[in-house]
């Protein structure tokens, strides 16, 4: 029952976000960053506020406690949080037909979690294996050319589309290996406790090596609601086109009729 | 005659060989301002002298009017010409303030320019990368460079991460101008109200 409502509410957002992305005409198209509509504008600007003040009481000071830690520990719990999400990647990687960067971060994910104690010591990057990059449903989703539809911001999760938050719901509908094994797997080894002590320790960990950049961006923000959006929503085009710096951004044409000289 | 066609071929050469005496490569340009802004960053300056000398900088080095042009977006063409030069003015303060807010708080930041790209006749794209310490890790910034001019070439955005500082500034401005109807008021309002603080 509760995974038929899952598959209701991804199917469910899925189509709303053709047509909120589309203006009705549900031409897959890859939309920038500037055409995303904010179509709850008002719920998303209150629910933001929420989360600011969630974070400024208790995110913000738990990383800041937690950027206290020696440089070692951080590191290697960074190292140990982005080998588990290769679980998700790898799958995402198949989903998008390259193969090879399958092989690679399963390459990785083996040798880092064995020789790597659980992932804790970057083992396959000193062996010389390329960069690691994240994948998710969402971004499998976007390469598919499915639109991201209307721009959400969710409570204590942050920023979001409806693409996006589709994606994350096929993690727990069986697309993310750590979650089946923590909640649905018979072990006497892994609970929720674990999985959702991951989940706490990625978003402190996100927040604490972000710590002056945010504090930097809502200082000099005019409207720092907007500067998240946007640069939430750049992120995640670049992210979809796994290059730094997507051509849009590069190739903007806004730039050629700019005269000042 | 013979002579004459002489005479304009050697002014063409000397001409050409003077602009290309003077004019500068983006890179080069990139490499040499960073170095200022790391010299006006030494620890040895108060807070407030380096925000002065960020904002000397920023005014020889960034093409502030270019930039507040491009994050006024589709408004730019609807808005009257003394609204313009007041959109100017303001911009240029806000620009100067935020600019050099954003950087006083690094100290000397290690840049490396890696290389260039020539995307056309007015823009090059330089890359580079922000040395990592011990509390961030290593940043990739683009840099776009106008290069219509090439005896001064000026600095039109930064690219983060693949992050666009000029397009999140043109968001920003653009939110606050649709949440507010579109008056445009509403966008100086706001930049007055930054400038004071």
């Amino acid at each position: 029952m509760k995974k038929f409502i899952i598959t209701f509410l991804i199917s469910l957002l899925l189509t709303m976000n053709v047509s909120a992305g589309t203006d009705g005409e549900n031409s897959f198209t890859k939309k920038n960053s500037g055409q995303v509509k904010d179509c709850f504008e008002k719920i998303n600007r209150t629910t933001f506020k929420f989360n600011e003040a969630l974070d400024v009481a208790i995110i913000e000071p738990i990383a800041k406690a937690y950027r206290v830690l020696p440089s070692p520990v951080r590191a290697g719990t960074s190292n140990a949080l982005d080998n588990l999400s290769s679980l998700v990647t790898i799958p995402n990687n198949i989903l998008q037909g390259e193969f090879k960067k399958a092989g690679v971060n399963t390459g990785r994910f083996v040798i880092n979690t064995t020789v790597g104690i659980l992932g804790i010591f970057n083992v396959a990057q000193k062996l010389g294996f390329s960069e690691y990059e994240k994948e998710d449903y969402g971004q499998t989703l976007g390469t598919m050319g499915i639109s991201p539809g209307c721009y959400l911001v969710l409570p204590i999760l942050g920023p979001s589309t409806i693409r996006d938050t589709a994606g994350s719901f096929i993690n727990i509908l069986g697309g993310d290996p750590w979650y089946n094994a923590s909640i649905n797997g018979n072990n006497e080894y892994l609970s929720k406790t674990q999985y959702a002590a991951t989940k706490i320790l990625t978003g402190v960990n996100f927040r604490a090596q972000n710590i002056d950049s945010i504090e930097n961006l809502k200082k000099n923000s005019i409207d720092f609601y907007a500067s998240v959006k946007s640069l939430y929503l750049q992120d995640r085009q670049q992210k979809i086109s796994n290059k730094n710096g997507s051509l849009e951004i590069i190739y903007d044409g806004n730039w050629e009729e700019i005269e000042s000289q | 005659m013979k002579n004459f066609l002489i005479f304009v071929t050697f002014l063409i050469i000397t001409l050409s060989n003077i602009s290309k005496v003077y004019s500068i490569e983006a890179d080069v340009f990139v490499q040499s301002t960073v170095n200022r802004a790391s010299e006006a960053l030494n620890n040895k300056f108060s807070k407030k002298e380096k925000i002065e000398k960020l904002k000397q900088i920023a005014s020889e080095t960034v093409d502030i009017r270019g930039i507040g042009f491009y994050t006024l977006g589709v408004y730019r063409k609807n808005i009257s010409n003394d609204q313009l030069k007041q959109y100017e003015k303001l911009f240029e303060q806000y620009f100067l303030k935020s600019f050099s807010s954003r950087l006083a708080e690094y100290s000397n930041p290690e840049i490396e320019v890696i290389s260039k790209k020539k995307l056309n006749q007015n823009y090059t794209m330089v890359s580079s990368i922000l040395v990592s310490t011990e509390q961030r890790p290593e940043v990739k910034v683009d840099w776009r460079i106008y290069t219509k001019n090439l005896e001064n070439p000026k600095i039109r955005d930064l690219i983060i991460e693949g992050l666009s500082l000029a397009r999140t500034q043109k968001e920003e401005f653009s939110s606050i101008i649709q949440s507010n109807d579109g008056d445009i008021n509403a966008l100086f309002a706001a930049l007055i109200e930054f400038i004071k603080e």
